[in-house]
C-alpha cells in the first residue's frame, strides 16, 4: 500500500498526466501534489504522483553511499 | 558495494552486544525478507517489523462499519487487500458473497469516476492507509466529490505508532528505520522527537536492498559513537519538510483524532477524520453507522504481537498450519504487506537469532 513506483511523465493535461511505468505500461495519474514537467520522473502511489525525482538526487545517493563507505578509513580507529 | 556495507556492518557491530532495529513499513519488510537481509547481518543484529501494514492495523470495528454500510445498500469501494481482512463476523468478501456490492479500486479517483457514472447508487470509499495515501483522499474531498459519494476515513499516522513502540518497556528497540514513502509526504521533521526525547537513532530509508543495508549501518554507527541522531538515507526522495502541498491538503481535509489500531488499542492522535467543514462527505455521519467494539484478534492468532515485532511469524503456533495465505486467520496473513503473509510467501519456516 505504501509502495510508490517511479514513472516518466509523457503528457500533462491540467492536474492529470499520462505516465510511463516502463515496459509499455501507461496510466493516467493525478499530479495535483507535484510541480512536474513532461520528461521528468515522478513517484506514483495509488494513482497520485507524490514526489518528483530528479537525476541530481540520484547522484546524491551514490555520493552519500560512497562517503559512508570511505568515512572510517580516513579517521584513526576509535576504541 | 553490498559486500562493502556488510563488512562495515560487521566491523561496527562487533563490540556492540545485541542490537534490535525496528522498521515500520510493509514494503521494508518485503524487501528485507525478499533479499534475505536478515541472513546477511551478524548474529547480534536483529531487524523487527513494527505496525507498518496499513491493512493489518485497520481495526475490526472499521471493517464492521464498512460491511454495515454495504448491507444498507451502498457500494463499498476499497483497495484490494481489504477484501479478505477479517471483521468481527466475517470480511467484506463474505459480504460480497452474500450479495453486497463491493468493488476493488486502484485509486480513489476510480471511485469518483464510478460515482459519476452511476448517480443513482450511493458510493462509499473505504479510505485506509498511512500518510502516503491520505493526501489522495484529501484531494478528492476538497475537490468536491459527487453527491452520491462519501468517505469512510480510516487513515492512520505512523509517528504515534513509533511512539507506542518506544513506550513498550520489554521491546527494547535500539534504533528506527523510518518509512521512506510516508516520509516523502511528512518529511523528516516529525521524527525529531525520537532521537531527542527517546535517544533513538532514526534513519529514513529507501527500499532497495542497498538502502536498507546502509540505513542499518548508519544506525549501528550512531550506536557505536554513543549518538542518537535523525539521518536521511533516502535523500533522493525525502526532504526535511516533505511534500508541503500534500500536508496542506491533509490539514484542510482532516482532524487528527485518537484511533484504534488492530490489536494495539487506542493510540492518541493517531488517526484522521474528516474535519467539520467536510462532514457532509463523512459516511459515518451521512448514514449514522454505529457499531459495537470489534473483535480484532481471533483466538490463537498472534497478530497483536507480530505487529509490534515482539515475535516473528514462526513463533505463532498457527503459522503455516491453520493459517496460510490461502486460508488466512489474522490480518497479518491477509495483506501483501502483512509480516506473516510476506514470510509465508517466502516459505520461511523457522528463524533463530
Ligand atoms: S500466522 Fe496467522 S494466526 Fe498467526 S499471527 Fe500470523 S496471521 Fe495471526
Amino acid at each position: 500500500m505504501c509502495l510508490a513506483i517511479p514513472a516518466r511523465v509523457v503528457d500533462i493535461n491540467g492536474n492529470k498526466a499520462k505516465v510511463d511505468f516502463g515496459e509499455g505500461i501507461m496510466r493516467e495519474v493525478d499530479v495535483t501534489l507535484v510541480n512536474v514537467k513532461v520528461g521528468e520522473y515522478v513517484l506514483v502511489h495509488a494513482g497520485y504522483a507524490i514526489q518528483v525525482l530528479s537525476p541530481d538526487e540520484a547522484e546524491e545517493t551514490i555520493k552519500l553511499w560512497n562517503e559512508l563507505l570511505e568515512f572510517e578509513k580516513q579517521q584513526p580507529k576509535m576504541r | 558495494m553490498a559486500k562493502k556495507v556488510i563488512d562495515k556492518i560487521n566491523d561496527t557491530s562487533r563490540e556492540l552486544g545485541y542490537v534490535k532495529i525496528c522498521h515500520v513499513c510493509g514494503t521494508h519488510e518485503w524487501a528485507i525478507t525478499h533479499y534475505g537481509i536478515r541472513s546477511l547481518l551478524p548474529k547480534n543484529v536483529d531487524v523487527i517489523a513494527g505496525p507498518g501494514c496499513p491493512v493489518c492495523v485497520t481495526p475490526a470495528s472499521e471493517i464492521d462499519e464498512s460491511i454495515k454500510l454495504a448491507e444498507n445498500g451502498a457500494v463499498i469501494a476499497c483497495y484490494g487487500d481489504m477484501l479478505r481482512v477479517p471483521g468481527s463476523h466475517g470480511s467484506l468478501l463474505d459480504a460480497k458473497a452474500e450479495g453486497a456490492d463491493i468493488r476493488v479500486v486502484y485509486s480513489v479517483s476510480d471511485v469518483v469516476k464510478m460515482a459519476r457514472q452511476e448517480p443513482n447508487r450511493e458510493f462509499v470509499f473505504f479510505a485506509i492507509g498511512f500518510e502516503t495515501t491520505a493526501p489522495s483522499t484529501a484531494i478528492e474531498v476538497l475537490r468536491g466529490p459527487p453527491k452520491n459519494l462519501s468517505f469512510l476515513v480510516s487513515h492512520r499516522l505512523i509517528p504515534p505508532a513509533m511512539e507506542l513502540l518506544v513506550g513498550i518497556g520489554d521491546l527494547h528497540i535500539d534504533g528506527f528505520i523510518a518509512p521512506g514513502h510516508v516520509s516523502t509526504i511528512i518529511g523528516l521533521k516529525p521524527y525529531e522527537i525520537f532521537p531527542r526525547a527517546y535517544r533513538m537513532p532514526t534513519v529514513v530509508a529507501g527500499f532497495e536492498p542497498l538502502d536498507i543495508l546502509f540505513a542499518i549501518y548508519m544506525i549501528l554507527r550512531q550506536i557505536k559513537r554513543g549518538e542518537a541522531r535523525l539521518e536521511n538515507e533516502y535523500m533522493r526522495v525525502v526532504s526535511w519538510d516533505g511534500n508541503i502541498k500534500a500536508q496542506e491538503f491533509m490539514n484542510k481535509a482532516y482532524n487528527v483524532v485518537d484511533g484504534n489500531w488492530r490489536g494495539l488499542g487506542k493510540l492518541p492522535l493517531s488517526a484522521l477524520r474528516l474535519s467539520e467543514k467536510y462532514s457532509k462527505f463523512d459516511a459515518r455521519e451521512k448514514f449514522g453507522v454505529k457499531v459495537e467494539e470489534g473483535e480484532d484478534i481471533h483466538p490463537g492468532c498472534q497478530c497483536h504481537l507480530i505487529m509490534i515485532g515482539k515475535i516473528k511469524p514462526p513463533e505463532c503456533p498457527l503459522y503455516m498450519r491453520a493459517c496460510t495465505p490461502q486460508r488466512p486467520i489474522g490480518a497479518c496473513m491477509v495483506s501483501m504487506e502483512g509480516t506473516c503473509r510476506i514470510w509465508a510467501k517466502h516459505q520461511i519456516k523457522n528463524y533463530e537469532i
